[in-house]
């Protein structure tokens, strides 16, 4: 016992040892696919597999652009991602600071239905979603992919609890200035909840990004798709050309990677703020 | 006559995203139900006089398909054996990465956190090449310690522990950032109280770091269960629920029923189970947790 207590003062040198071989296995798919995707055609199918291109090409991304239509895939996922967010973050905000600050009849009560039904899986309702979008009209829209996602429990929840922190006072000295609810809104809260509608925003741009089922349900023709669609559909066609698929690949994940990293820390507080409970 | 009413403001702030996810969400689920209880097919999509109510019949259906069973029984091992193996493999990482002695804690993190942001049907395809039965990788590092390839995806043995695998690297991430923070609440001082009274490394890690994390495991292990039993994106784009429907889940049975073939009203029933054993997995986590918390 002795001798494990004190493990601590000989374990830097194996602990950096494990973790470069935790972040490697961790890091190879990523490297390797934006590895391949610079191989020329027929390259990666050979034994023992390659490492590294032995001449770079960016064949395959000229491939994507001109033949394959991924500009339009672009297009069609930074737009939805984008009318999502701006949507979702707005009526979040608006929804997340009433149930933290105003008053009204049935507030928790309502509040807590809410939380209750996160353990509801998304995938229960679609099947009803698609057949009420179909009475609208909506199938193969952007509408109909965005209609779904305007609002969601988790984002209320995530500024409900940043909002609980705002002195009461704040708000009621307003009131008394004369202020309307929503000018203190707009001009007190949004400013004052900024971070955490930023994390929001983060969050909800990725997970539309990502999203698979939905726009795979909704989306019928080829210029609607997007990104994680279309490179699905790109598989049935294309399943053999594996240097052409990994480039498909790097393009889809290349964008929220990069968000990611740019703005790592207020996607990693949000996610430990949304985890803890009231 | 009286005035006009006066309405709560607070009911303008909420009526947007409420409405919306009742429209969107708490309808459809409910619809979902009544669905169940219907017939409703491709006939009935185009003309809706054609829906007959069949009352149970649906789930007694379910109940002599053996593609059903088959998914369910799929979708149980993916989430009992991949659910507990990731919540496992992040804990591991969060004790690494908050060793006191740990430069650069931030790097390291964050490295290990990318395949959470990155996305399911890209990384799937990536896997998907990764696991070639001759030119992936996994298979070429596996000779050298002398293991006979293995053909990941094509053999029925294999397709679910392969997408297990696959799932467990994407998502470790998403767990290890919430038990750091959970182990960066534990009081430092119980550490030192106990290393006063002799405690070892292992007594430590059993008598304090367990217990203290536990609400932290409540959540993981719940919100890693409901996502594990929605298992969909990995089978339908790495093997299409084969071979030989061993990587067949609920949801992607629920999406072949309902938006290849059209039985809408089987699908839904389909969908309620998946529903109902998600419901059912749920309580008893929470139900296991009080039991436990109480001495």
């Amino acid at each position: 016992m002795k001798v494990l207590g004190r493990l601590h003062v000989g374990t830097r040198l194996p602990l950096l040892v494990i973790m470069a071989i935790l972040v490697a296995l961790t890091l190879f798919p990523l490297l390797w696919m934006v590895s391949v995707s610079f191989m020329p055609a027929l390259e990666a199918s050979q034994y023992p597999p390659r490492l590294v291109p032995a001449s770079p090409t960016l064949e395959h991304y000229r491939v994507l652009f001109t033949r394959l239509d991924m500009a339009r895939y672009l297009f069609n996922s930074t737009l939805l991602a984008a009318v999502v967010t701006l949507l979702s973050v707005l009526f979040n905000a608006l929804a997340g600071y009433a149930f933290a600050k105003l008053r009204f009849t049935g507030r928790d009560r309502v509040f807590h239905t809410l939380l209750s039904a996160m353990v509801v899986p998304g995938q229960v309702g679609m099947l009803p979603l698609f057949l009420m979008l179909k009475q609208l009209g909506l199938i193969n829209t952007y509408a109909g992919v965005v209609v779904p996602g305007m609002a969601s429990i988790f984002g209320i929840f995530l500024v409900r609890q940043y909002a609980l922190s705002i002195p009461d006072s704040l708000l009621d000295a307003a009131r008394i200035d004369g202020a309307s609810e929503g000018r203190i809104f707009w001009s007190l809260v949004l400013p004052l909840c900024k971070p955490i509608l930023v994390t929001l925003a983060i969050f909800t741009f990725m997970g539309s990004w990502n999203d698979f089922m939905w726009p795979l349900i909704i989306l019928t023709d080829h210029k609607m798709f997007t990104l994680p669609v279309a490179l699905a559909n790109l598989l049935g066609e294309h399943a053999q050309d594996t240097e052409l698929m990994m480039a498909g690949a790097v393009l889809t994940v290349l964008p929220v990677l990069v968000l990611f990293l740019a703005m790592q820390r207020h996607y990693i507080e949000g996610l430990v703020l949304g985890s803890v409970k009231e | 006559m009286r005035p006009w009413p006066v309405i709560n403001p607070a009911f303008w702030f909420v009526l947007p995203a409420l409405g919306l996810i009742v429209l969107f969400f708490f309808v459809p689920v409910l619809a979902a139900l009544v669905l169940s209880f219907s017939d409703f097919d491709i006939y009935a999509l185009g003309d809706q006089s054609r829906l007959r109510w069949i009352g149970l019949d649906n789930y007694l259906r379910l109940l002599h398909d053996p593609l059903f069973w088959q998914a369910l029984k799929n979708t149980l091992y993916f989430a009992i054996v991949g659910g507990p193996l990731s919540v496992t493999v992040s804990l591991g990482a969060a004790l690494l990465l908050n060793h006191r002695t740990l430069p650069c804690k931030a790097l390291w993190r964050s490295a290990m956190f990318l395949p959470v942001v990155t996305t399911l049907v890209a990384v799937a395809v990536v896997w998907r090449y990764l696991y070639h039965p001759r030119y992936g990788f996994l298979n070429y590092a596996l000779a050298w310690f002398g293991i006979d390839p293995i053909d990941w995806l094509g053999d029925p043995a294999w397709a679910m522990p392969a997408i297990i695998l696959m799932a467990v690297w994407k998502n470790f991430g998403f767990n290890m950032v919430i038990f750091i923070a959970g182990l960066q609440n534990i009081p430092q001082r119980l550490y030192e109280a106990a290393t006063l009274d002799g405690a070892g490394t292992w007594q430590q890690f059993r008598h304090i770091t367990l217990p203290m994390l536990a609400p932290t495991f409540v959540f993981v292990a719940v919100v890693t269960m409901i996502g594990y039993f929605q298992l969909f994106a990995e089978p339908y784009v790495m093997t299409q629920g084969g071979p030989a429907d061993s990587t067949l889940s609920m949801a992607l049975l629920m999406y072949q029923e309902g938006f290849r073939w059209w039985n809408l009203g089987y699908s839904a029933s389909v969908a309620f189970v998946l529903f109902v054993i998600i419901l059912a997995g749920t309580l008893l986590q929470l139900w296991l947790r009080e039991r436990t918390s109480r001495p």
